[in-house]
Order: C-alpha cells, then sequence, then structure tokens
C-alpha cells in the first residue's frame, strides 16, 4: 500500500469563515481555543427553544461543538475521560445549528445526507476524535466549566478550553467525506 | 454446603466496575499491540498509537480508558452448593455497581426509563444473568458495556436454508454497517442458534472470551478465522478512516436451536472490550 504523508495543521477555535474553507478532508489538525460540549439531550432541548423562538445558551457564530460528555473529575483536574461519542444521534438537529453559523463539530462515525449537505452549504467542517481514547484527549482540555443546562449532568453544555485537541478533518466544505475515500482506498475485495 | 455473605459480592463488583474501566485484560493489550506493528495505513497506525497511549494513561492517572464507561452487565455463574446470606444478591449486585461507579469516578450513563430517560445518577441497575453451576463458587464477569457498539448490534432471524453462507453474510452486513460508529477496531461477538434472546446472549458472551481463544468446533473455527480476514479486508481500519485492522477477533459460539430457525446475533465491541473476571 501506498503511505501516503499526513497533512498536519494548527488551527485556533472559534473557527474563522476562511479558515474552514481551507480545511481538508483528511487532514490532521491541533485545535486550540475554546469549544463547547453537547450531546442528545443538550440539543434535544436547544432544537425545541428554537422551535420555541427562544434564544440558545450558546452563539452559534463560528463556534465548534465537541459531541462529549465527560466521566466526572478527580479532584485537581479539568476533566475525566473525554472522549467522542457518536454523531448520527445529533444529525436530526445539525442542519438548523449549521444553518445558524455552527463552524464545526467533533464527533466519530458516520453523518446523514442532509447534514453534508448544511456543511457545504454553510462552509463548515465535521472533524473526528478518535473514539476510546478518551483519557489521553483529556489531556488537551486545560478548563471545562458548566454553562448551561446543569440538571442534565455529563450531558450538560460545557465550555472546554483546548490546547493541541487532535482530530482528524472527515467532511470538509466541499463535502468530501473521508470514510468514504478512506475505505475505497484501503479495501481489498 | 458453602455460605457466602453477599457483601463479599458487593465488594467484588465495585473494584471489579472499577479495575475493568481503567485496565484491559491482557490478551486485548497484546492484540493491539501486535495490530499497530502490521497495520500499513499511516493514520491508521498513528490511531492505534494513540490508543496504546490511552490505555498507557488510563492506568496510569487513574482516569477511564473511554469517558463511555458502560451500563454495567455483570454474569453470576453459581455453584449449587452456595448459599447465599446477608440479603438479595441482587440487590448486593447493584450496591457493588453503584459503589463503583460513585468511588471509581465512573460516567452514570443509566437513564431510569427507556422513553422518559431520567438519570438514575449512579449507573443502576445493572444488566444481570445467573447461571446455575456445579461446585461451591462464585464466577463473577464484570463487563461494562459501551453503546456506541452496542447500537451497531444486530440480530438476524434467518432461514435453515441460509446455511453458513448466511450467517457470514448476516456478520459482514453488521460490521460494515457499524464502520466507524462502532470504534474500531472492533471484537465481534457473534451467537448462532438458540431462541431470539438467546442468540443475542451467545454473541455478548462471545465478548468475553479471549480474543486469542479460537472455538473448539472445527468449521465454527473456520468461520471465525475467515471473518477476521473478511473484515479485515473491508479498509474500515482504525477508527473508520482506513486500513487493515478493523476487528481484533471474532469470537462465534453456538446452541442447538429449532428445526425452523437459524437465528444469528452480532453483538459488537469496540476496542475497549473490557472484563473482569474473578472467582469467589
Amino acid at each position: 500500500m501506498e503511505m501516503s504523508t499526513i497533512m498536519e495543521r494548527h488551527i485556533k477555535v472559534p473557527l474563522s469563515n476562511e479558515e474552514a474553507l481551507t480545511l481538508q478532508s483528511g487532514d490532521y489538525v491541533y485545535l486550540t481555543g475554546t469549544i463547547y460540549t453537547a450531546r442528545d439531550a443538550a440539543h434535544k432541548r436547544m432544537y425545541e427553544a428554537l422551535s420555541n423562538g427562544e434564544a440558545l445558551p450558546i452563539d452559534m457564530g463560528n463556534n465548534v461543538i465537541y459531541y462529549m460528555g465527560p466521566s466526572p473529575a478527580r479532584e485537581g483536574r479539568p476533566i475525566g475521560s473525554a472522549g467522542p461519542t457518536t454523531s448520527s444521534r445529533m444529525d436530526k438537529y445539525a442542519p438548523a445549528l449549521l444553518d445558524l453559523g455552527l463552524k464545526g463539530m467533533i464527533g466519530k462515525g458516520k453523518r446523514s445526507q442532509e447534514v453534508r449537505d448544511a456543511i457545504i452549504r454553510n462552509g463548515a467542517v465535521y472533524f473526528a476524535a478518535v473514539g476510546g481514547a478518551g483519557a489521553l484527549l483529556s489531556r488537551s482540555i486545560i478548563a471545562s466549566e458548566v454553562i448551561a443546562y446543569d440538571d442534565l449532568g455529563t450531558e450538560a453544555i460545557r465550555r472546554l478550553e483546548i490546547k493541541e485537541f487532535p482530530v482528524i478533518v472527515v467532511i470538509d466544505a466541499q463535502g468530501n467525506n473521508l470514510y468514504e475515500t478512506a475505505i475505497e482506498e484501503y479495501k481489498k475485495d | 454446603m458453602r455460605t457466602i455473605d453477599v457483601s463479599v459480592i458487593t465488594q467484588n463488583i465495585k473494584e471489579m466496575c472499577i479495575e475493568a474501566n481503567h485496565f484491559l485484560s491482557e490478551d486485548m493489550e497484546k492484540a493491539l499491540k501486535l495490530a499497530t506493528k502490521e497495520e500499513n495505513a499511516p493514520l491508521g497506525r498513528q490511531i492505534l498509537e494513540q490508543l496504546q497511549k490511552n490505555m498507557k494513561i488510563a492506568g496510569e492517572d487513574m482516569i477511564p480508558i473511554c469517558q463511555d464507561t458502560g451500563m454495567a452487565v455483570i454474569f453470576m455463574e453459581i455453584g449449587q452448593e452456595v448459599h447465599f446470606e446477608g440479603g438479595a444478591l441482587a440487590d448486593a449486585i447493584n450496591e457493588g455497581v453503584r459503589q463503583g461507579y460513585i468511588e471509581g469516578y465512573l460516567r452514570k450513563s443509566v437513564v431510569k426509563d427507556p422513553i422518559y430517560r431520567e438519570n438514575t445518577k449512579d449507573n443502576t441497575p445493572a444488566v444481570i444473568y445467573y447461571e446455575m453451576t456445579l461446585g461451591d463458587k462464585v464466577k463473577i464477569t464484570v463487563a461494562p458495556k459501551g453503546f456506541g457498539s452496542e447500537n451497531m448490534s444486530r440480530v438476524f432471524m434467518l432461514k435453515p436454508s441460509d446455511g453458513i453462507e448466511g450467517v457470514k453474510n448476516a456478520i459482514l452486513t453488521a460490521v460494515k454497517e457499524a464502520g466507524p460508529n462502532a470504534c474500531p477496531p472492533m471484537v465481534v461477538g457473534v451467537g448462532i442458534g438458540g431462541t431470539f434472546e438467546k442468540c443475542a446472549l451467545l454473541a455478548k458472551k462471545a465478548l468475553t472470551r479471549s480474543v486469542n481463544e479460537r472455538s473448539e468446533i472445527p468449521y465454527v473455527r473456520e468461520l471465525e478465522e475467515e471473518m477476521l480476514l473478511k473484515i479485515n479486508e473491508s479498509g474500515i481500519g482504525p477508527g473508520g478512516l482506513g486500513g487493515s485492522t478493523t476487528a481484533l477477533a471474532v469470537n462465534v459460539n453456538t446452541y442447538p436451536t429449532h428445526i425452523a430457525g437459524l437465528p444469528v446475533a452480532i453483538n459488537i465491541c469496540c476496542h475497549v472490550n473490557r472484563h473482569a473476571i474473578r472467582v469467589v
């Protein structure tokens, strides 16, 4: 098999419109800055808030949402184990958030055609973090604070300060999808 | 007759919940190490290296390997000469889970009702299976199961005429649909035979077998080996980002079945295939 080299990038978050457009499916990216966590229950609440014409607890503009619910932090640490959850459960809610300016999502696993269309339409990016590497990923999170839906426990919305947080671009703003292209490259039948 | 106070069970379950979420069994560690050597996709290799580093950090810092510390699945194999005292066994098991998940800083991922979804805040109840065996010992297996991979698991009620080819198709279909969602490299547990629920249980239990241990039934061993090869030719790779390491093992368990049926269950587990086993 051909050994292609991996393109490494260091990017600031929130993610600017211009930078989002330069990211390519397959890029290995280290993110530094501020992101927010939200998973199933928080998405459901945000979606209901939008349906009722209410404001969201976080501004979507140029922000990145990490689909993650951490394990509890031990004393003196910012967070517990903190790897990605499966993104497809958020597919129902993601297009509306992307249309409000959400610039990036970090998770793992496949996305629907509707999400891919919304990514292209809004010049956004879908990143994967390595699933099941929650202990390792926690080391790139330097601060964590619950900012909304505290009653949801691990599913609350958290603001995270991250430093050199490793992710891979799966779907870029042009709609290229690494999950599809990589399988084609490596399958043997 | 041997008398065991149920508090002994509570204490063991508590320790095993914490242990299973921080340390993988030796066979899993070895399989990951070997896969890292053999993977030729650069990104795939990088991910496998991260997974090894992740395990090292988990053990050193006592931080769970994965934030999804699972729903606790517990197999109790109870010698029929054992007599329990000091309370109900199920309560003692759940108390062990409660203490383990709270004191061990494990995530509480269980909701009280599948529709209304209020978190029970202590990860109880566990899913408990009891089996009677000979002797006066109790074998406890604690297998915390994450749901990224659980959600991709399948049951197929095949026809007898579908035969072994039908079984192979079912396995490959489930694995390909799971793809990156199930956090590959996966361990694939397969149950063939029994009834609707029995084959699912066989598949779940197959996940607690060592990844190096092949079936003693010749055709089943061949099936395990062939399926592993085929799955690893799919290209899915580590993290679903391409490569030759999609599964570390395929473990198949079988059971007699009805003249009219061929049930097949595929229980997929991620690379964090956790199980702690103790004999009390």
